[in-house]
């Protein structure tokens, strides 16, 4: 177990080299130039000094790896640093990977707003999660049953129905007509006291149901599929024999085991929740890493769309390691060995 | 005895495979309203510019931010152009952009995985190519992509031209690694049957046993893949849309038209209503569609 999760890990280093390769040259592929935004009286001259400034006079291969160097070396010393308040080497002269736009390093400006989207994707996995388990659980055991076909239908209509347009649909209800919850997420909010708690839940309300209610969609049809599966087994039978009571059997011994491929999905579905809250953080205008995103690819603000796009990169493939990690450690079937 | 009538039942009984699915897809009840929807909704958006025959476009400055009524059933935006008429031309759009960018990603995923499954030394390369692209973040990547290539393109092929082949190819080139592991997965099973190995005796050369023996028989996960994957585009393009980098406002999608519609949540909330309702519904029916081809032509099921 151990040598398959180093070797999973050490092969995790080629592929995120080269998806960090595929972003940056795809990056540099672009005809687009970062001084189109500056005023047109500046000199020609000028420009290409602020170009030589931003790092862009070096060929393609020397920039990629001044980059790497930047975000895999520079930029982890500097949070040790930081996080210790110890010094390594010569901090000041250390380059870090900083945005066109701001001239703020971009790890400080993706910090500032992870907060806000760790919240909001956190709490509407949890809530994902704890809608979902109970209903394949009850769907499954009653199948066929009233329950299960309106909760069938009820997923079938949660995933096919975009975030976008759930988003806004909540918005037009219970902002605009029932004007219940606020339409804006305000992260500068700050809870003290009960009364600034509830404002926060209440702006926290619906962007964590409209995230958390489509991914419960797909997870309740998992949990439903594996809770049938495990249903039919043997185990159960001789369970049942055993003169265990349905809740022991169901709670417990069904449960336990479906749960098996419903954590992988949960740890893989992870990602795609980051990618989703992009959409979200654009509807209920959440200062957030996705808007930050936005932000850059929008002002053409190249590093800053580099190293988010590479983050979201390593969440993906971590999560699929952890994944496959998880699925080998609960189910004692599987031996990577 | 029995063997005297088995032929004359046989030609009783005669039932091609489609007939099967078919029996097997009726039963589905919800794949058949989805049919149904879907159906509709392609005529309506086919044919329905030829009845309310407004020009989608022509701004009539003094009847806009109009609700619903007989001259508008979907009401007027903010620049007097009538909805109804803007949701049916952004239809044939976004089903335009869904049927393709799928027809693009199935040929793809088909040919990496019928490759990667009938030529050994091909096939790790190109699982590992697969892995490799299911590790990307495609909503970053796409993004990024649009923006950098939306400009070129539409000098290159005019505006609209050029915003749909963009739009097609990322989701298309984004979309393929699914279909290719479901394909890949079959074609290893299949190659190993007697069937292809007669062929191979014969001396059929693979291109033939691929057209022929291979390609049939993994028809039916490829057009389980094809009806989600329209789904999945058009969900995928309007997203685009929704956050400002897809079509333009003068080429409207439904994502496009929803996006157009949240400042005026306040004034016209039916112009969100409408593209996202129409959206929705597509891709509801197409899942349905999905979900009972996926019953129908598992060999499993059917006949039960």
């Amino acid at each position: 177990m151990f040598r398959y999760a180093v070797r999973r890990l050490i092969f995790a280093v080629p592929t995120l080299l080269v998806i960090s390769f595929i972003i940056f040259a795809l990056l540099d592929l672009a005809p687009s130039d970062p001084t189109a935004q500056l005023p047109l009286t500046i000199p020609e001259e000028v420009r290409e000094m602020i170009k030589l400034s931003l790092g862009l006079g070096e060929p393609f291969h020397i920039r990629y790896v001044r980059w790497l160097e930047q975000f895999l070396v520079n930029e982890p010393l500097n949070l040790i640093e930081t996080y210790w308040d110890v010094r390594i080497g010569d901090s000041e002269q250390r380059l870090r990977v900083r945005s066109w736009s701001t001239r703020a390093p971009v790890i400080d400006l993706i910090a500032e707003r992870l907060p806000q989207t760790l919240m909001v994707v956190g709490v509407s996995y949890m809530v994902a999660i704890l809608i979902a388990v109970p209903i394949g659980v009850v769907s499954a055991y009653r199948q066929y049953s009233i329950f299960d076909q309106v909760g069938t239908f009820i997923s079938m209509v949660g995933f096919s129905v975009p975030t976008f347009f759930t988003g806004t649909v909540l918005i037009v209800i219970f902002s605009v007509m029932l004007g219940w919850l606020p339409s804006i997420y305000d992260t500068t909010h700050v809870v003290e006291d009960f009364d600034s708690f509830i404002v926060q839940v209440k702006q926290m309300i619906m962007p964590v149901m409209v995230l958390g209610l489509f991914n419960a969609a797909q997870l309740s049809r998992f949990m439903r599929s594996s809770m049938l599966d495990n249903l039919n087994q043997e185990y159960v039978r001789t369970a049942r024999a055993k003169g265990m009571t349905e809740p022991v059997v169901v709670l417990i011994h069904v449960l336990r085991n479906s749960m098996i491929p419903v954590i992988t999905v949960i740890a893989l579905g992870l990602p795609a929740t980051f990618a989703g809250a992009i959409i979200t953080e654009q509807i209920f205008r959440i200062n957030g890493v996705g808007q930050l995103l936005i932000g850059a690819i929008e002002s053409a603000d190249i590093p800053t769309v580099q190293t988010v796009t590479f983050i979201f990169a390593i969440l993906i493939v971590m999560f699929n390691l952890v994944a496959d990690l998880l699925y080998g450690m609960l189910d004692p079937r599987i031996r990577y060995d | 005895m029995t063997d005297a009538l088995a032929p004359e039942r046989a030609a009783a009984r005669h039932r091609s495979l489609w007939l099967d699915v078919w029996l097997q897809f009726r039963t589905h009840r919800g794949a058949l309203v989805g049919v149904v929807v879907f159906g509709l909704i392609v005529v309506g958006v086919l044919f329905g510019p030829l009845i309310h025959d407004v020009d989608p476009q022509y701004l009539d400055y003094k009847s806009k931010n109009q609700g619903m009524s007989w001259a508008h059933p979907m009401g007027t935006d903010n620049l007097g152009r009538d909805m109804f008429a803007q949701v049916l031309a952004g239809g044939r759009t976004s089903l335009a952009v869904g049927v393709t960018a799928m027809a693009l990603s199935l040929t793809l995923g088909t040919f990496v995985g019928v490759m990667a499954g009938f030529f050994r030394p091909l096939e790790g390369p190109l699982m590992r190519f697969t892995d490799l692209f299911l590790a990307l973040p495609i909503l970053p990547l796409l993004l990024v992509i649009i923006m950098l290539f939306r400009d070129p393109l539409r000098t290159a092929f005019g505006p609209e031209i050029g915003i749909f082949i963009l739009i097609v190819f990322v989701i298309g080139i984004t979309s393929w690694m699914q279909t290719a592991r479901i394909v890949r997965g079959e074609v290893l099973a299949i190659k190993e049957r007697e069937f292809v190995l007669a062929a191979r005796s014969i001396g059929t050369r693979p291109h033939r046993i691929i057209l022929r023996h291979l390609f049939p028989n993994v028809l039916s996960p490829i057009m389980v893949s094809a009806t989600l994957g329209v789904a999945q585009a058009i969900i995928t393009e309007s997203a685009l849309s929704f956050l400002g980098l897809g079509f333009p406002s003068d080429f409207p999608t439904w994502g496009r038209l929803l996006y157009d519609g949240v400042p005026f949540l306040n004034l016209t909330p039916d112009r969100v209503i409408w593209p996202g309702l129409a959206i929705s519904l597509t891709v509801l029916s197409v899942n349905y569609m999905g979900d009972g081809l996926r019953d129908a032509l598992d060999p499993r099921i059917r006949g039960r």
